[in-house]
């Protein structure tokens, strides 16, 4: 049994082949899937504009992303029924995350927020430098204080 | 208390209507049941047994009778589906309860008629296949003994896995206010009415209905059951307290009436239900202290332990809740660690401060209205207990009679549609209509929403049905 059955939460390891490239996010945001099981879904496939995420036949493929092919636009990110998409930025100023957000009250630009890791962890503090809506799930873009903390941080919470 | 804002739900609340519980004014809105309504105002228990162990909600929708009380001199009334009523007066009960020695019962006014077709519960399953029927042209009778259509499909907020066919990317409650929609325009509906039992008399049957202060009997030359299911129970000492509430209830609560069931939540059960349970928990500003499961493994998907998992919820895996606390309601939760036989291992309890105990442990098959009917039935545990014998066109052993949806067998809503829809091609057909295009196209998408480890139980269990179903005779 993978150990993220036990415990709920991705290790580097079990997402091996599905982080993008250093150097591919270096030119611009592209998405994370973090998606991993044979469920049947496939709203991501059909969602990205550009195809460059493959889930194909059987239904239960777990979606494979073309990081060259991605250009960062975030159409899967608000489909995701498993809220499992995220896209990762390094050619900016600094290193940005983008996470779908479902909670009350939803964050605004430039306010410092909380940076949760996968497993609910307060990694540090960010910087919200844009929101936006696909229907009621609110898509919310980060800056990092660093770069390591891209790999890690999954939520973000306003802070206390 | 009430939510007032909701990342995903707006609650449109109706017109101010006050009643009385116990002589207390208590302040509602038009549509809420009486459990609900009395939860916002912070009344958590609503009863006491004869031996004064305090009662309250557990189902929420009518299955479990935890939530009876007194309403207007009637003992025994499930406040959990009964809406309020301006001057209502309701009376907590202590035991069974008694009828007012004035009340004279009025005669019931019994109507016959006969109808083509009838279906039995307007939740995903039984709504979709009255759609179907209204789309070839037969205007439906549906019925539900809620006073809301839709079943628990209202109350998913979540958005739905599956391929576009299958609307996924949409949540629950915007597929269910399609169909009710489109089912409003073309069936005949019949809220808040209860199938009695369902009698055969040679070649008729006849569904008696009780509605209001009358009895219906119809004549039906179809039916479709399509009855849902019911939130399993666990044993532990304290889990009568009001605050130890089905899953299903708490959904209910919080996304259909906008009322917080508690402030801190103990979960028990890591299947996709308690995992998405937990996250509408936080959306709905309630602290969620920990998932417990007894299984080594999280029995949902990944994609929603990880959910809550980042906002900061433990999941614990080989652990169980072994006691509640409090006197009246509760005021907090044992949990222990458990052995590969589920025992719990002394020395690793540990108490947490919770409000609410959320049970989801699973679902068993509303089925008692086909078991009195005479439907054979097998057990099936893949499926969530027993469950009346059928084809793969949802026919049952009772001629003319469907069935679909949870009460065939435990599954997701999407699935419960997809049935919903063959059942009703399947009655078509069986009038002569050519439809096999249409049922392949069915069959083929239940089959990939089954495909995968996760199908492999559903999968398992429906091909014992279908082996069975085709030893036995028909009649």
């Amino acid at each position: 049994m993978a150990e993220y059955r036990r415990t709920g939460v991705l290790s580097i390891d079990d997402l091996s082949g599905r982080i993008p490239p250093r150097e591919r996010l270096q030119r611009g945001p592209c998405a994370v899937i973090e998606c991993v099981e044979e469920i049947p879904c496939n709203p991501c496939e059909e969602a990205c504009p550009v195809g460059a995420i493959h889930v194909g036949d059987p239904i239960t493929n777990p979606p494979a992303l073309e990081f060259e092919r991605c250009t960062g636009c975030g159409a899967c990110v608000g489909v995701c029924p498993g809220l499992a998409i995220f896209l990762l930025d390094l050619s900016g100023g600094r290193p940005r995350v983008t996470v779908p957000h479902e909670l009350l009250p939803v964050p605004e630009n430039g306010e410092e927020v909380e940076l949760l890791s996968r497993e609910g962890r307060v990694l540090g503090r960010g910087r919200v430098v844009r929101t936006r809506r696909a229907g009621t799930t609110w898509i919310v873009t980060v800056e990092l204080p660093t770069e390591e903390l891209m790999w890690e941080v999954r939520a973000i919470r306003r802070s206390p | 208390m009430r939510i007032e804002q909701h990342p995903i739900l707006e609650f449109k609340r109706k017109r101010r209507v006050t009643f009385t519980f116990d002589g207390r004014p208590i302040e509602a809105y038009e549509g809420e049941s009486i459990a609900a309504a009395l939860h916002a105002a912070g009344v958590r228990i609503l009863s006491h047994t004869t031996s004064g162990a305090p009662r309250g909600l557990f189902c929420a929708i009518g299955k479990c009778s935890s939530c009876l009380a007194t309403v207007d001199g009637i003992p025994n009334v499930r406040t959990c589906i009964t809406p309020v009523r301006e001057g209502m007066v309701v009376e907590s009960q202590r035991g069974p309860g008694k009828l007012n020695p004035g009340f004279r019962p009025q005669p019931r006014e019994v109507e016959e008629r006969s109808v083509e077709a009838a279906v039995v519960g307007a939740g995903p399953a039984g709504l979709s296949a009255a759609r179907t029927l209204i789309r070839y042209g037969i205007v439906p009778l549906v019925l539900d003994e809620n006073p809301h259509l839709g079943g628990q499909l209202i109350k998913q907020t979540h958005k739905f896995f599956g391929s576009r066919a299958e609307r996924a990317g949409t949540r629950g409650f915007s597929i269910a206010e399609e169909l009710v929609k489109e089912v409003e325009a073309g069936a005949e509906i019949l809220r808040q009415a209860r199938a009695l039992g369902l009698y055969r008399e040679g070649e008729r049957k006849i569904l008696a209905v009780s509605r209001g202060d009358g009895l219906l009997l119809l004549q039906v030359e179809n039916l479709i059951v399509t009855t849902g299911a019911q939130e399993r129970f666990l044993l532990f000492p304290g889990n009568h307290l009001p605050g130890v509430y089905g899953a299903g209830a708490v959904q209910t609560l919080m996304n259909v009436y906008g009322v917080v069931p508690g402030k801190r939540a103990l979960m028990v059960g890591a299947g996709n239900v308690g995992l998405i349970v937990s996250y509408q928990l936080l959306q709905a500003g309630v602290e969620v202290a920990a998932v417990v499961e007894a299984m080594s493994e999280i029995g949902g998907y990944h994609v929603h332990a990880a959910k809550i998992r980042r906002l900061g919820v433990p999941i614990l895996t080989r652990h169980t809740v072994i006691r509640a606390l409090g006197e009246e309601t509760v005021e907090g939760a044992v949990i222990a660690g458990v052995d590969e036989h589920f025992n719990p291992i002394p020395g690793t309890e540990r108490e947490l401060e919770v409000d609410l105990i959320c049970l989801a442990v699973g679902l068993t098959p509303s089925t008692r209205l086909l078991e009195q009917a005479g439907a054979r039935m097998a057990y099936v545990p893949e499926l969530g207990g027993r469950v009346p014998l059928h084809s793969p066109l949802m026919e049952t052993t009772i001629p003319g009679t469907y069935v679909a949806g949870d009460c065939a067998g435990i599954g997701e809503a999407s699935t419960a549609m997809l049935e919903g829809e063959l059942a009703a091609l399947s009655l078509l057909s069986r009038r002569g209509l050519k439809l096999e295009a249409e049922i392949e196209r069915v069959h083929r998408s239940l089959e990939k929403l089954r495909l995968g480890p996760f199908g492999e139980r559903p999968r398992a269990g429906k091909e014992k049905v279908f082996s069975l179903m085709k030893e036995v005779a028909v009649g």
